[in-house]
């Protein structure tokens, strides 16, 4: 504890020098994000999440005089789309894309294509409370280092939720989890392959079957995927016919299969946010017997950011949204399951113990998962892995 | 206006005003281009990248590849049956209800009446009802939880595919629930114009059943108006993206649904085959529109024969009877879908297999209220100003007609019906390049004259006839007692049409405020209305917040008819 | 086939509380026609109405309707097989001339051939022989007169209805048809009625005439 105190000064004086400057240049950020409309595109299928954003706006407003818009889409690619279509047209300011959630294939095709903003990550003051060394996934965005073209907002892992009613003992590897849906056929599913819940959980299954995971931290090329991926689709082979609607008919995202889980139509699915089960279950999305696990080997995890697009017309506003994102007041409240319930980006041990005390004092739930029982994080395969098993599974399964 | 005599008194006025009207001569031509050239600027600018042309991203020869990719990819073939199958499933299942819906209605005093109970659905959105339907008819919806466990004995719901069944039987039954009444509305308003009282009368005097009578002696005739209705039906169903996107299936979806998808995907490269699918669209919806002539004709010369043999019970009889049952079958399920999204909406719990909802309390419509005023204000802004502009130009080109009777109206208006026929996919992409380049893209003013493009046919369909029929002595008396062109046209034709130009209006903002792509791609994202929300929730969100959305979807153009027809019935009683 | 009677028993037809028709009583025998005469809007078609079938709101009519020994009140109108001719000829548009005979020849008549034949004979009484595939559109006003009835005809009604079948037709025009359809329908050995506003109708018809009066109703 000392010690930590001692290198928590040290880094506090040695960042005294540049940080004056620093403070100059994020005065001179809030001065021109004053006034602004930042046109924030995200993902609206969560009304959790959607709420949350409007709280952000609120509270931005507030302190910073910046006006938030939740531009609502059912897919990230829309804002892709969106960026690229303005850019065929020659529109490179004005934008109407001001930041973007974003993480993966989307980010890498807009920053390969070079349509972001930054590097801007490093400037924000409240970038100095991000776990870099304990969640590399802030720093590496699906292998691809994001050089501070985006910025954490929320973390994602890889669990399953299961109705303890249902369900005795769950499943604790992808072999266990497929003898249990032979054993109980229709009452499992995954999200539509090209919905990223959907891949994850071919991708999770990959991280266990592939003869070598190392692999998939590299681009995947024709060479390396068919010996990499045939284990797995043997196994999908073979749970396909056992899963909800004999595997014909997927839910398309992930909560359209939390209200199939609802509605009682399956007994297990599998969900990005570790807190899902715990949130859901309180706002009466799903029911009261939910329970999460993880699997033994671990499970994929990931960071979700947010970008600004290279014409985006309020920067420094979406800035300003970025940095109080990363406030340790905005990401405990983040984690509280009775707010949004996404575990934070933040180093804990880096806040200061008044901010701590608001995580310690988070409620809890007997569907929340505790650090140790989430187990260990695997880190996401290169983009390149997850098109190529959306487009081979379209190729195998679509008729 | 044919009649010789009046003419000599209508002369005068025409003349002396003829300088200053001549603005209303180019009414016609103004309204056509308002919709005709987006329409074709945004057909080429979807048909050239199909064949590889889009400088701004890399696309810059004539090359077949995007065809290649389209044909190449594994669910095409099913897509493109899949299309076809519940494209033509609907409009004839739908054309055969409405039409034995009015055979049956034909023989009774209140038939005409239970019609007019059709119109509050034809007022709400297509994507309410399918959002409501996929809750009623789902394994796990209400329909099966009614029965469960203590008929069906299952405490869990059954795993058999309704909602996205790979037939898109259910996407065949979103269409006809609003298609049907769609068309008896349109075959009623046909009714008005043959003498087919009469006929039917006739008919039955020769020892035909009322039913059989009006199929035999009355539909043909009525046939001719009835026509682009049903080829607007064909057009629809088989390019339509968001009911298909809430209940048709989605490996393979259709292919208007297939194009929207790959135009959103992250790899731009994506948008060749798009275009290639949006310009296929465009293609089976001509060749299918072709088909269905052909089909008119050869149901026409059997039919002929058919009359020629006299019969006068045939299996059509007890078939009218059941079609009216489905029709009212539909209609009951029309009010469980809007029934359940209002539960839903008020609803704390509601678990399989629950009849109804455990409790209900109103803290979800406050706790969203807040939400749900941006779009509702964008839905009432969008559609009034695109149905003020819409009734603006049609009573410009109705008058310009009037007071030229001559002429008549000019051909080129008959392009009208294009934005009926022509698939909204295969022109919307093209017409979002010229938007972005203009710069409006995400404006307000660009989802109106997006919308436009839509009100205004059905604007002007629904006024057209109303406004000639008008008797054009009224005119001519008021005429001849000094009135200027304007005056008639404000203190005459106005008062006495008030109701059909306030239903036409009603219309008009039903038909606005149900638009999901053309606000999709003109908004940019930018301009949500109640429908692009409530479709955006639809793919999964929770049920309770849906049911408001789809709630207020439904309300809003409700709420307009509904004052349109109350406010000028009161008008016509005092 | 001897004939039958129509006969209407104690009629009486009100709208909206003035009565039209009060109490009449009459009976048709076969190759007979009464004449019903009275100016517009007394009621005579509604009485017309009442007798084929197709009355409805707002009149309120009772009294009995017999066809022979069928009492066919409560019969719908395709199973009284009471023929009318309007004032129009309602000639059907989407069929030819032989389409609309066809329509109306009754099914006992089968076989294209026959049918066929039919329609002939009947164009050819009609003065009309070869026009079976014309459209009626490019018939005469006389021409579509006489192929309406014919139509009627060939219905093989047992009993038919006149609703100022000739009010329509210029002066000129009117004797003759009026001479075809007298002709033509008191060959068929069935009771006829006729409204009409006009006396020369009523001497063709040369039956009794019951007068509506232009005050009260018409009383039997």
């Amino acid at each position: 504890m000392v010690a930590r105190l001692l290198a928590a000064i040290a880094a506090l004086l040695c960042a005294i020098g540049p940080a004056r400057a620093q403070d100059a240049a994020w005065a001179d950020v809030l001065a021109k994000a004053r006034g602004q409309t930042v046109h924030w595109n995200a993902w609206a299928g969560d009304e959790k999440t959607n709420a949350f954003i409007a709280w952000v706006g609120d509270e931005v407003a507030k302190r910073h005089g910046v006006k938030v818009v939740h531009v609502k889409l059912k897919d990230t690619a829309e804002a892709v789309t969106r960026v690229v279509a303005e850019k065929a047209a020659g529109r490179d300011s004005g934008g109407s894309v001001d930041l973007v959630w974003i993480n993966g294939a989307n980010f890498l095709a807009l920053r390969q294509q070079k349509l972001l903003f930054g590097p801007y990550a490093e400037r924000l003051p409240n970038w100095r409370y991000v776990d870099t060394a304990g969640k590399r996934s802030n720093l590496v965005d699906f292998t691809i280092p994001h050089e501070g073209y985006e910025s954490p907002w929320r973390m994602a892992q890889v669990v399953f939720v299961y109705d303890g009613k249902r369900v005795g003992t769950p499943p604790s590897s992808v072999a266990a989890l497929l003898a249990w849906a032979k054993a109980h056929p229709g009452r499992f599913t995954h999200p539509n392959v090209r919905n990223f819940l959907g891949s994850t959980f071919l991708k999770q299954a990959l991280y266990e079957l592939a003869p070598d995971p190392s692999v998939l931290q590299r681009p995947a090329t024709d060479a390396n995927f068919a010996s990499t991926t045939a284990p797995m689709w043997a196994w999908y082979d073979a749970l396909k016919p056992t899963l909800w609607r004999g595997g014909v008919q997927f839910p398309e995202n992930g909560p359209a299969q939390r209200q199939l889980m609802n509605d009682g139509e399956i007994d297990m699915m599998v969900s990005f946010n570790p807190s899902e089960a715990a949130v859901s279950a309180s706002a009466g999305l799903l029911p009261d017997s939910v329970r999460t696990f993880t699997f033994a080997k671990g499970t994929i995890g990931n960071t979700s950011f947010v970008a600004i697009p290279y014409n985006a017309t309020a920067k420094e506003g979406a800035m300003v949204v970025a940095d109080f994102l990363l406030a340790p007041a905005t990401q405990a409240r983040a984690q509280d399951i009775r707010q949004m319930g996404n575990f934070t980006v933040l180093d804990l041990a880096k806040l200061a113990p008044e901010d701590r005390r608001r995580f310690d004092e988070l409620p809890r739930h007997p569907a929340l998962p505790t650090n140790a029982e989430l187990g260990t994080t695997l880190l996401e395969p290169h983009p390149s892995w997850m098109t190529r098993i959306a487009t081979e599974w379209e190729r195998r399964y679509t008729k | 206006m044919s009649a010789a005599p009046d003419r000599a008194a209508v002369a005068p006025v025409g003349r002396a005003s003829a300088r200053r009207l001549r603005p209303l001569a180019w009414a016609p031509t103004l309204t056509v281009a308002t919709f005709a050239l987006p329409i074709a600027a945004g057909l080429a600018g979807t048909i050239a990248p199909a064949f590889g042309y889009l400088p701004a991203i890399g696309g810059k020869g004539f090359t077949l590849d995007a065809w290649r990719e389209l044909v190449a990819w594994p669910g095409f073939g099913s897509s493109l049956k899949l299309t076809l199958a519940t494209g033509f499933t609907a409009t004839i299942l739908s054309a055969l209800l409405a039409f034995g819906f009015c055979a049956w209605a034909a023989g009774r005093a209140w038939g005409p009446r239970a019609a007019a109970w059709l119109a509050p659905i034809l007022a709400t959105p297509h994507s309410a009802f399918a959002i409501g339907l996929a809750f009623v008819i789902a394994p796990s919806g209400w329909i099966v939880r009614a029965l469960s466990p203590w008929l069906t004995g299952f405490d869990v719901p059954p795993d058999v595919a309704t909602v996205g069944h790979p037939s898109g039987a259910a996407l065949v039954l979103g269409l006809v629930v609003k298609e049907v009444p769609y068309l008896v509305l349109m075959t009623t308003a046909a009714l008005a114009q043959v003498r087919s009282h009469e006929h039917l009368a006739l008919a039955r005097s020769f020892g035909y059943g009322a039913r059989e009578a009006w199929i035999r002696a009355v539909l043909p005739q009525i046939w001719r108006q009835v026509r682009l209705p049903v080829l607007a039906v064909l057009a629809y169903s088989l390019s339509v993206v968001d009911v298909a996107l809430i209940l048709g299936p989605g490996n393979p979806p259709t292919l208007a649904v297939l194009a929207v998808r790959w135009l959103g995907d992250a790899d731009v490269r994506m948008w060749f085959p798009a275009a290639a699918a949006a310009t296929l669209v465009l293609v089976v919806v001509a060749a299918s529109i072709v088909a269905l002539l052909a089909l008119e004709r050869l149901i026409a010369a059997v039919g002929a024969r058919i009359v020629a043999r006299g019969r006068r019970k045939t299996a059509l009889t007890p078939l009218i009877g059941g079609t009216a049952a489905t029709v009212a079958a539909l209609g009951v399920l029309a009010c469980a879908a809007m029934a359940g999204m209002a539960l839903w909406s008020v609803a704390t719990q509601w678990r399989f297999p629950g009849a109804m909802p455990s409790g209900l309390t109103l803290d979800g419509w406050a706790r969203r209220a807040g939400e749900l005023a941006a779009p509702a204000l964008n839905t009432v802004v969008v559609g009034a100003i695109a149905t003020l502009v819409a009734l603006v130009l049609s009573l410009a080109c109705l008058e310009a007609e009037q007071r030229r009777p001559r002429a008549g109206p000019p051909p080129a208006l008959s392009l009208l019906y294009l934005p009926l026929l022509v698939p909204q996919v295969a022109f919307l992409f093209g017409a979002q390049v010229l938007l972005v380049r203009g710069g409006a893209d995400g404006t307000l003013a660009a989802v109106a004259w997006a919308h436009l493009i839509y009100v205004l046919p059905y604007l002007f369909l629904s006024l057209a006839d109303p406004w000639r029929a008008l008797d054009p002595r009224y005119a001519r008396t008021a005429a001849s007692l000094g009135a200027s062109p304007l005056r008639v046209f404000v203190a005459v034709k106005l008062p006495i049409l008030a109701r059909p130009v306030a239903i036409a209006c009603a219309v008009a903002f039903a038909v606005s405020a149900g638009l999901y792509l053309p606000t999709l791609f003109a908004g940019n994202g930018l301009v949500p209305t109640l429908t692009t929300e409530a479709v955006t929730l639809s793919a999964g969100a929770d049920r309770r917040v849906i049911g408001a959305w789809a709630l207020a979807q439904a309300a809003v153009p409700l709420v307009v008819y509904a004052a349109a027809v109350l406010l000028t019935a009161r008008r016509s009683a005092a | 086939m001897s004939g039958e009677t129509l006969s209407l028993e104690r009629v009486r037809i009100v709208l909206a509380g003035r009565t039209l028709v009060d109490g009449l009583d009459l009976a048709i025998g076969p190759r007979e026609c009464v004449t019903l005469m009275g100016p517009s809007g007394c009621g005579k078609s509604t009485l017309l109405a009442f007798v084929a079938g197709s009355i409805g709101s707002p009149f309120v009519a009772e009294g009995r309707v017999r066809v022979g020994d069928d009492d066919v009140t409560a019969w719908p109108p395709e199973r009284r097989r009471i023929g009318i001719l309007f004032q129009d000829d309602l000639l059907f548009p989407h069929l030819t001339v032989g389409g609309n005979l066809a329509f109306a020849l009754h099914e006992r008549v089968r076989g294209r051939r026959e049918r066929r034949a039919r329609i002939d004979a009947a164009l050819a009484e009609a003065d009309l022989a070869g026009f079976a595939d014309r459209d009626p559109s490019t018939l005469s006003g006389g021409q579509r007169a006489r192929v309406a009835l014919m139509r009627t005809l060939l219905a093989e009604p047992r009993a038919l209805l006149l609703d100022e079948p000739f009010n329509k037709l210029d002066a000129q025009l009117r004797d003759e048809v009026r001479r075809f359809v007298f002709d033509h329908a008191l060959e068929r050995a069935i009771p006829i009625l006729l409204v009409t506003h006009d006396e020369a109708d009523a001497r063709a018809a040369g039956g009794p005439v019951l007068r509506f009066g232009s005050g009260g109703p018409l009383r039997g």
